[in-house]
C-alpha cells in the first residue's frame, strides 16, 4: 500500500455525532486552510435530528479552486462509532484513519491499506477537565490541533481565528486554544508526518465564506423587504432566521429603535404567503423562504397572486421529498412544479442563483422582478447552497441603483385625470398599471379577485374577457423573459458540436467536469441558465448544437421538460443528465456521463462510417 | 337580487358627513344576493357606521374570502380598494395589508363556512396577534354558495332544509375569540340594526382584533323552522346583554342617566362606549366573565349578543413588532437599504 500524497488536494471527512459540538471546530478547520490561502469547500450532510444521530462535515481542500463536491475522501476523522464500519469503507485506499484510540479496538475493525493514526482524545480530555460537557466539547478543538499539525496547519492562523470566534467570551478563549495545544502537542510527540498536506497559497483572494441561506437574507435587506412570513421548515428555517438576524442590526431606527420591518412566524405555510400576498397588494416588499412541502401548500394563492399580479417573492430552498422523506439533502426536483405553481394555465418567474454571491444579488432582484411584472417570482436555491459555506465572490451593491417599484400610479397622476384600468395594457408590454390602497379619496380604487374580470377589474364572467387577460398574461411572460437574468456561456477552447446546459448549485462541478471533458479531448460548450422563462438565447445555443446535455438533480429531467415545452426542440436533442440521490452533484458523476455519451456517439459515428 | 341599475347622480340635498362625503359615498354596486338575505342588512350597518364614523370611504381596505358573505365587499364602499382572496384565508392577507400600511381601517368580512372550518386556522392566528382590524363573520349556519350543506357554527340538531340533522357539535366563534385574546368582542343580530350599528362603529374604533358575530339568516336555505340561526329563531332566543350607544370623539354628551345605569368605556382614539342595561354583576373589561356569562346563556338555549369583551388598551400586532409609524410601503432605499460602505464591513467579516 502506498500511503496517498497531496498538497492542498485532497477531501477530510469528519464522522460526528449530532450535538456533540463539532460543528464549529469543523467549520474552524476549513476557515484555517482558507486563511493560508488555500480554497475549500464544506459540506454538512446531517439527519433530521437534533441530538444524537450522525453527521458528517466534507471538506473538500483544492488549490486549483474546484469547489463541488469531489466524491470520496482521503482523510477520515472517524468520531462516531454508529457509523465507523461504513465511514471506513468509504476511505479511499492509501488514505488516512484519524481516530480517538483512548479505547482499543479489534484488529478486524481496521483497513490494512490505509494509514491508522490514534490518538488518545478522551483520556487526554479526562485527565484536563472534571465537567462531562466541556471534556465532550474540547475533544473536537483537540483533534484539530493534532490534525493541523498531520497537515501542516500554522497555530497562528488557528488562534487567531479562534480569537475571532469568542472575541470578548474569554472563558471560551482560553480553554479553545488549551485544547487546541493538547491535540498540538501530543500530535508532535508522538505522531509521524502524513502524505496530505496544506501549504501556503494566494489563491482566495478577495473572496467571501458565506452560505446561502444568509447571503439571500441579505439581499432582501438590501432589495427593500419589509415583510417576511415564514414557517419553520428545513433546510429554508436559517433564511428567515438571518433575515431577522440582519434586520435586528441594518432596520432598527437609532433614534427611535423602531423597525422598519416585519417578521411572522406564521401558523403555516399557507399563512405566510398569504400574509405576502396581502402585504404586496398593499405596496409594500414582501417575501417568504421554504422549501418543496411549504410550495405545495402555498399552491392557491401562488394562482391567486399570479392572476389578481399582486407582487410575491418566494425563496425555495430545494430538498428532497414530503413528510419525513430527505429533508436534510439537496435536489433541484422543484422546477418543473414551481414554474407551474397553481391551478388554471398559470406560468411563473423564476431565478435560478448558482451561489451565495448571486443568492444575495438575485434576492434584490427578484423583489424588483416582482414588482415591475406584478407576478409571484422564485427563487430556486438549494440544500447544497443555501445551507454550506462557499467561497463566492464578495456581495456587490451600487449606491446609484434605485428599487424599481413598477407601475404604480401616485395620488397626483390620478389627480391629474390619467386613466386607470387596472388590467389594460396601456404600454403594449403586458403589464398593467396598479393603485395603493388609500392612494385618491375617489379615483384609482378597484376590486381584486381571481380570474372573473374585465380589463377595468369588473366582475365578469365573460369568455373574451377571460381570454383577453390570459393573452396579457402570456404577453407578461414575454417581457419576463427580457428582465431576467440571461444565461452564461461557457465557449470550449476548440469548436464543439455537442453543448450542456445546466443550472443552479450544479455550477461548481460543471466547471470542473467541463475541464476534466476538456483534458481529455472532448469538448463541450455550455450554458448556464439563471432565469425562466428561458431567453431566446438558449434557443440559439440548442439550436447551435447537435446534442445538448441538460445536467441536473433531479429524477424527471424537469429543466430538459421546461425546455422542451417553450422551445418546442426535439427532445431526442436534449441529453438528460440526472443526479438525485441527495447529495450534491459531482465533477465525476458529469463528466464520465458526459463522456460515456459522447464517446459512445463517436463509437456509432465510426460504425456509420464503415457500413458505408 | 334586482336587475334594476342604481342611479349614479345623488340628490344635491343628501346630508354630508364631517369629511364631505353622503351615505350614498359609502354604497357599493348592487347586491347580487338572494332578497331578505341577512348579509345585506349587515352591508347597509357597515355603509351606516362608516359614514356616521366620517371615515374617508378610501382609508379603508375590505378583504374577505369566499362564500355569500365574502362576496358582500362588492356591494359596499366602492370608493375603496376591496380583495376577494381566496377561501378561508382572508386573515392572512388582511395580516399583511396591514403591516404594509397600518394607516388604514381594515374590514375582514367572512363567513362562519369561510371561518369556522376552511380557515379556522387562520382566523385562530389572526386573533392571536392582536391584528387591528374588524373581523366580521356573517354567520349564517349553512353553506349558501354550494346550496344548503351544514356549516360548522351550525347547532347540534339542527335541521337542513332537506330534513337532515347536524350531529356535529358547533364551533362558538365568539368563545374562540374571548379565549385567544381578541381585544373586543361582540355579537350581534342583521335583523336588529339599533344594536348593529354602534357595535359596528366601536369595532372599526378600536384599536386591536375585533371580532363581531353577526348572526345572518339565509333565507334561502337556513330559514325554516328545525333551523337555530332562522330570524325566527334568532328574534325568540336573542338574550341582548345590554345596549350600547357610541359617543364619537367629537360628539357632546346630552343626555344625562342617573348614576348606576349606564357604564362608559373611553376607548384609545376618545370615543366612548356607553353601555347601558348592563346586569351589575357584569364586567366588559374581565375577560372571564364574558366566558362564562357566554356559557351560561348558551345553557339556558339563549343567543347572547351586544358587547361581551373590550380591552382598550390593549397592543396591536405592529406595537408588538415595534415597527414604524409610518407605512411600510411609503419606505424607499433610503430608509431601508443599508448601502455599499456597510455591505464592504459584513464582506470583510466574511473572509
Amino acid at each position: 500500500m502506498t500511503p496517498l500524497a497531496a498538497t492542498n488536494d485532497f477531501v477530510v471527512k469528519f464522522a460526528n455525532i449530532n450535538g456533540s459540538g463539532s460543528a464549529s471546530a469543523n467549520e474552524l478547520f476549513a476557515k484555517c486552510i482558507l486563511r493560508m490561502g488555500v480554497p475549500v469547500s464544506p459540506r454538512n450532510i446531517f439527519p433530521s435530528n437534533i441530538q444524537g444521530l450522525p453527521t458528517w462535515y466534507e471538506v473538500r481542500v483544492s488549490e486549483a479552486g474546484w469547489l463541488g463536491r469531489r466524491g470520496g475522501y482521503d482523510l477520515l476523522v472517524a468520531m462516531n462509532p454508529q457509523t465507523w464500519d461504513e465511514d471506513l469503507k468509504g476511505l479511499a485506499s492509501g488514505g488516512y484513519l484519524f481516530y480517538d484510540n483512548s479505547k482499543p479496538l479489534p484488529k478486524f475493525k481496521f483497513r490494512d491499506d490505509v494509514t491508522t493514526i490514534g490518538v488518545p482524545l478522551t483520556d487526554i480530555a479526562n485527565r484536563t477537565w472534571d465537567d462531562p460537557r466541556q471534556r465532550q466539547l474540547f475533544k473536537n478543538i483537540m483533534y484539530l490541533g493534532a490534525l493541523s499539525v498531520l497537515l501542516g496547519i500554522e497555530r497562528d492562523v488557528i488562534v487567531q481565528l479562534i480569537g475571532e470566534q469568542y472575541r470578548g467570551k474569554q472563558a471560551l478563549l482560553e480553554p479553545n486554544v488549551h485544547g487546541l495545544d493538547l491535540g498540538r502537542e501530543y500530535a508532535s510527540q508522538h505522531l509521524q508526518p502524513i502524505g496530505l498536506k496544506i501549504e501556503r497559497r494566494d489563491n482566495v483572494g478577495d473572496r467571501i465564506f458565506v452560505d446561502g441561506n444568509s447571503a439571500a437574507a441579505l439581499g432582501m435587506v438590501y432589495g427593500g423587504a419589509t415583510v417576511c412570513a415564514w414557517y419553520p421548515i428545513t433546510p429554508s428555517s436559517s433564511l428567515a432566521e438571518a433575515f431577522q438576524k440582519y434586520c435586528a442590526k441594518l432596520r432598527v431606527d437609532k433614534t427611535t429603535g423602531k423597525h422598519n420591518y416585519a417578521i411572522v412566524q406564521a401558523e403555516d405555510e399557507i399563512a405566510s404567503i398569504g400574509i405576502v400576498t396581502g402585504a404586496g397588494w398593499n405596496g409594500a416588499r414582501a417575501f417568504t423562504a421554504t422549501s418543496g412541502p411549504g410550495i405545495s401548500l402555498m399552491n392557491e394563492f401562488i394562482g391567486l397572486a399570479y392572476f389578481a399580479e399582486i407582487p410575491v417573492t418566494l425563496i425555495d430552498v430545494q430538498r428532497g421529498g414530503p413528510s419525513t422523506g430527505m429533508p436534510t439533502r439537496t435536489q433541484q426536483s422543484d422546477v418543473m412544479f414551481c414554474a407551474h405553481a397553481s391551478h388554471g394555465d398559470t406560468n411563473h418567474v423564476l431565478l435560478f442563483p448558482e451561489d451565495p454571491h448571486e443568492c444575495f444579488e438575485f434576492a434584490a432582484e427578484a423583489l424588483d422582478l416582482a414588482d415591475r411584472l406584478q407576478t409571484p417570482v422564485f427563487m430556486l436555491s438549494d440544500l447544497d447552497i443555501g445551507m454550506n459555506h462557499r467561497l463566492c465572490k464578495p456581495f456587490e451593491w451600487d449606491d446609484a441603483r434605485g428599487y424599481d417599484r413598477g407601475k404604480v400610479l401616485s395620488a397626483e397622476q390620478l389627480e391629474a385625470g390619467v386613466p386607470f384600468g387596472r388590467y389594460r395594457d396601456v404600454d403594449g408590454d403586458g403589464i398593467p398599471y396598479r393603485t395603493y390602497p388609500g392612494t385618491h379619496p375617489v379615483r384609482g380604487s378597484f376590486f381584486t379577485r381571481g380570474t372573473s374580470k374585465n380589463a377595468d377589474a369588473k366582475y365578469s364572467e365573460k369568455g373574451e374577457d377571460y381570454i383577453e387577460n390570459m393573452q396579457r398574461l402570456k404577453r407578461k411572460l414575454e417581457t419576463a423573459k427580457k428582465l431576467l437574468p440571461q444565461p452564461v456561456l461557457h465557449r470550449a477552447p476548440h469548436a464543439a458540436k455537442d453543448g450542456a446546459v445546466y443550472f443552479g448549485s450544479t455550477s461548481p462541478s460543471m466547471a470542473e467536469a467541463i475541464a476534466k471533458l476538456d483534458a481529455g479531448g472532448m469538448h463541450i460548450d455550455a450554458l448556464r441558465v439563471r432565469g425562466y422563462p428561458f431567453a431566446d438565447s438558449v434557443r440559439e445555443f440548442i439550436d447551435r448544437h447537435e446534442q445538448v446535455f441538460v445536467v441536473e438533480q433531479n429524477r424527471d429531467a424537469q429543466l430538459r421538460a421546461l425546455l422542451i415545452e417553450q422551445f418546442e426542440v426535439d427532445p431526442a436533442r436534449l441529453v438528460p443528465i440526472l443526479h438525485y440521490d441527495g447529495t450534491p452533484i459531482t465533477a465525476r458523476f458529469i463528466a464520465s456521463a458526459i463522456g460515456e455519451r459522447m464517446g459512445s456517439a463517436e463509437v456509432t459515428a465510426l460504425r456509420g462510417d464503415k457500413v458505408a | 337580487m334586482t336587475y334594476l341599475p342604481k342611479p349614479k347622480l345623488h340628490h344635491p340635498s343628501l346630508q354630508k358627513n364631517a369629511v364631505g362625503f353622503t351615505r350614498r359615498d359609502y354604497e357599493g354596486a348592487i347586491s347580487t344576493l338572494c332578497a331578505g338575505c341577512g348579509h345585506d342588512s349587515i352591508s347597509a350597518a357597515i355603509i351606516q357606521a362608516c359614514w356616521e364614523l366620517d371615515v374617508e370611504p378610501h382609508r379603508v381596505a375590505k378583504i374577505s374570502g369566499i362564500g355569500c358573505s365574502s362576496k358582500t365587499p362588492t356591494y359596499f364602499l366602492s370608493a375603496s380598494h376591496g380583495f376577494n382572496a381566496v377561501h378561508g384565508r382572508m386573515p392572512s392577507v388582511l395580516t399583511g395589508a396591514n403591516l404594509a400600511n397600518r394607516e388604514l381601517l381594515y374590514l375582514g368580512i367572512s363567513g362562519d363556512g369561510d371561518s369556522a372550518s376552511i380557515g379556522i386556522g387562520q382566523f385562530v392566528h389572526a386573533i392571536r396577534r392582536g391584528v387591528d382590524m374588524l373581523y366580521i363573520v356573517e354567520n349564517n349556519g349553512v353553506y349558501g354558495l354550494t346550496k344548503g350543506q351544514f356549516s360548522a357554527t351550525a347547532d347540534q340538531g339542527s335541521k337542513s332544509k332537506k330534513g337532515a340533522t347536524n350531529t356535529d357539535a358547533p364551533v362558538d366563534m365568539v368563545g374562540m375569540a374571548l379565549q385567544l385574546g381578541a381585544s373586543f368582542v361582540a355579537r350581534s343580530f342583521s335583523g336588529d340594526k339599533t344594536q348593529l350599528v354602534p357595535i359596528l362603529k366601536a369595532a372599526m374604533t378600536h384599536k386591536g382584533a375585533s371580532f363581531v358575530d353577526v348572526l345572518s339568516p339565509c333565507v334561502a336555505f337556513n330559514n325554516h323552522p328545525g333551523s337555530t340561526k332562522s330570524y325566527d329563531y334568532v328574534r325568540e332566543h336573542n338574550h341582548a346583554l345590554c345596549r350600547m350607544d357610541f359617543i364619537s370623539p367629537r360628539a357632546e354628551i346630552t343626555v344625562d342617566y342617573p348614576p348606576g345605569e349606564v357604564r362608559e368605556v373611553r376607548q384609545h382614539d376618545g370615543s366612548v362606549l356607553r353601555l347601558r342595561k348592563l346586569p351589575e354583576s357584569h364586567d366588559t373589561g374581565d375577560r372571564v366573565a364574558a366566558m362564562n356569562y357566554l356559557h351560561a346563556c348558551q345553557a339556558r338555549g339563549e343567543i347572547v349578543t351586544g358587547l361581551l369583551y373590550v380591552d382598550p388598551e390593549a397592543p396591536d400586532l405592529h406595537e408588538h413588532l415595534q415597527t414604524v409609524e409610518v407605512p411600510f410601503n411609503t419606505l424607499g432605499e433610503r430608509e431601508l437599504c443599508p448601502g455599499s460602505a456597510v455591505l464592504a464591513e459584513i464582506n470583510a467579516a466574511l473572509s
